[in-house]
């Protein structure tokens, strides 16, 4: 008998990925999510929305996107060859965009007119508004105050796209708000509206929808190492806040089983700080924005504030598929400081001549670690999830510049 | 005995009086007061109470619970401290049942195991889990059981027929129909399209069927209890409740609103 394959075992029926996942929403939302899923289920069988989807990637976002071989980064890390997976070459210059495109054209067919979008970076929001541009959607963006602030060309960008930001005040004033605000505008506009939900969290069947979209970067890095190094990877590396780069590379390669795969979380000022973002390796199963998974809260049950210097890391919860990824062992989650992915993106750029985005350098710091201790004829995937255009600020900031 | 729930509906359906039930946020203006207010909406005429069990992130609430919510968190007001206001609001009333309203993660973290017994020990008799389904609320089922504590389930303007059926299966004590879709506090209340959708419910259900979300004042109220068996009154309540100095203005505040809402309530026509 065949062994069960990871990739098409989960979700089951009701969204679950072993004990995670899940509903956990208002009664209101639950006809809209059926209606999703029912909606999902046949247009990912049709063969010319498939197709059409398929024309967009390539046309549009510019896929596949290349493995580019860092041949100076490896030399620097002294160990296994370092393969970049350059999601930051695509239009919006992120991953971010694959999942967009998937989800304006499902609303398109579901006849909807409005969409909305949360965003913490705005790379999720950028992607949005530019989908939503094109086909022609009415859009409005959700972002906390402190993400505007420390985002501000990100907003800009948006409101360029045609998009309505919303700045929201509440609790925090960083994702975690913008995602109850997108949920409280969808339950109230339900009709007409489809929530483009960024990540792999959430209700089912969005953890779902969300992978699925965003799995072309792992078939299209499999097929390139192997055409293009004769093998597999030994490891794969991706940074991880809600996890949707990161799930969309592993996921293909689940049943690949000498594949590593390493989920790399925000430690920011040091996970015994309490300052930090990474849900799977400091925090503990709960039930936040919609689905069971691990999140980081206190005693009572309440969230707690997060800290990363990367706004898209910058998140309490986390995709249930990583949480069953990591009880499973079949994935392991680590966590890089803000200073080690400051470092690398700095490394990065001077080495190679690309600037990596804040959140994709953690995958660069810790892949770096991992390549030091293997030999020279292995090979270390990391995905390059986004570019770091939108970081510049930040960085000139640290450095007491402003520009 | 019959369950503090079923007792106070079978009474007010023998009597023709209608159900007011009115929602505070535990611990907002101050954790001190709660339980004086809860007497206190009883002396203004409340039947059942909804207590809100507070949440950092209350996704199907609109600003003035959450505004409520955040105050009562910052003064450290977490579940086991909303039991202790039940146990000592239960010292001297042991008619008026009390449901908690909330949110999963706060009572997965107090800890399923420990529900049962807390609930019981300290007179909670429903739970009203916002972001939990029935298709999830199995896990929290047989600690509710053991406690004699119904789970209270939402039906919504797009509950499906198939849903609705499930609902129904499963629903104890009353349901709750949420009037419109969005969120807590918004004012969209149509009180005359409430009639198709009771009586769809109806056509499942034996239950009393309470309806909440955006019944702001008395006129509201009997307008809506001209359909429904009990009325929900949450975020005008909480919203009328801040800026209170002391408890005694707070509980005159809520006394006051709570009996302008009963007076409407006993005014309608078919009331006794």
């Amino acid at each position: 008998m065949a062994e069960r394959s990871l990739i098409e075992h989960w979700p089951d029926e009701q969204g679950h990925f072993g004990p995670y996942g899940g509903m956990y929403v208002s009664e209101t939302l639950m006809h809209a999510l059926e209606e999703l899923s029912t909606a999902y289920a046949r247009w990912r069988s049709d063969p010319e929305f498939m197709a059409r989807l398929d024309a967009d990637l390539a046309s549009y976002v510019g896929r596949p996107s290349p493995v580019y071989f860092a041949e100076r980064l490896t030399e620097k890390a002294g160990g296994a060859r370092i393969l970049l997976k350059r999601e930051d070459l695509n239009h919006t210059g992120a991953h971010k965009i694959n999942n967009t495109v998937g989800q304006g054209l499902l609303a398109q067919h579901m006849g909807k007119t409005r969409v909305i979008a949360e965003t913490g970076a705005g790379q999720h929001g950028v992607a949005t508004a530019t989908v939503a541009a094109r086909l022609d959607q009415r859009c409005v963006v959700y972002m906390g105050e402190t993400d505007i602030h420390r985002q501000a060309i990100n907003v800009f960008r948006m409101q360029l796209l045609g998009a309505e930001v919303r700045s929201v005040t509440a609790g925090s004033k960083t994702l975690k708000d913008a995602l109850n605000e997108a949920m409280r505008d969808w339950v109230t506009n339900v009709d007409d509206t489809f929530y483009v939900i960024g990540t792999v969290a959430g209700p089912h069947p969005y953890p779902m929808l969300v992978r699925d979209f965003n799995a072309v970067v792992g078939r299209e890095a499999r097929r390139q190492v192997l055409e293009g190094w004769g093998r597999l990877p030994d490891a794969l590396v991706a940074c991880v806040g809600g996890g949707s780069n990161a799930i969309g590379l592993f996921h293909p390669f689940l049943d690949d089983a000498a594949v590593r795969m390493f989920g790399v979380e925000a430690a920011g000022r040091g996970l015994e700080t309490g300052e930090h973002a990474a849900s799977l390796c400091a925090g503990r199963p709960g039930v936040l924005h919609g689905c069971r998974s691990y999140l980081i809260d206190d005693d009572a049950g309440q969230i707690r504030h997060t800290h990363s210097v990367s706004a898209g890391l910058d998140y309490p919860g986390v995709g249930p598929e990583h949480a069953w990824l990591k009880d499973s062992g079949r994935a392991r989650y680590v966590s890089v400081t803000d200073t080690e992915a400051l470092a690398a993106t700095h490394q990065l750029a001077r080495l190679e001549g690309i600037l990596p985005a804040l959140e994709s350098s953690h995958a660069v710091a810790y892949g770096m670690r991992l390549a030091a201790d293997m030999a020279p004829d292995q090979i270390v995937l990391i995905n390059l999830s986004g570019r770091g255009d939108k970081d510049v600020q930040t960085l000139a900031a640290l450095e007491g510049l402003s520009l | 005995m019959s369950h503090r729930i079923d007792h106070v509906f079978a009474t007010a359906a023998e009597r023709g009086r209608r159900i007011l039930i009115p929602f505070i946020t535990a611990g907002d203006p101050d954790p001190a007061w709660t339980v004086p207010i809860m007497h206190a909406l009883v002396a203004g005429g409340a039947d059942l109470i909804e207590l809100g069990v507070p949440f950092s992130d209350p996704m199907a609430d609109g600003p003035v619970i959450q505004a409520s919510s955040e105050r009562a968190i910052a003064r450290g007001v977490d579940l086991a401290g909303v039991l202790e206001m039940v146990r000592a609001f239960r010292a001297d009333d042991v008619d008026t049942p009390v449901v908690l309203m909330g949110y999963m993660n706060p009572v997965e973290r107090f800890g399923v195991d420990a529900l049962a017994g807390a609930f019981r020990s300290a007179g909670v008799d429903g739970l009203l889990m916002v972001d939990c389904p029935p298709e999830e609320l199995v896990a929290l089922q047989p600690a509710l059981d053991a406690a004699g504590a119904y789970a209270v389930l939402l039906v919504a303007p797009t509950t499906t027929e198939h849903r609705l059926q499930q609902i129904a299966r499963a629903a104890r004590g009353f349901i709750y129909y949420v009037s419109f879709k969005g969120i807590t506090g918004a004012g969209r209340l149509d009180t005359a399209a409430l009639q198709e959708p009771l009586a769809r419910i109806r056509r499942h259900s034996q239950l009393p069927v309470a309806v909440g979300f955006g019944i702001k004042d008395p006129a509201a109220a009997a307008a809506v209890a001209q359909h429904a068996d009990a009325v929900v009154i949450g975020s005008a309540l909480v919203e009328n409740l801040v800026g209170s100095d002391a408890a005694e203005e707070a509980c005159g505040r809520a006394r006051e609103f709570v009996a302008s809402m009963r007076e409407s309530l006993d005014n309608m026509a078919g009331s006794e």
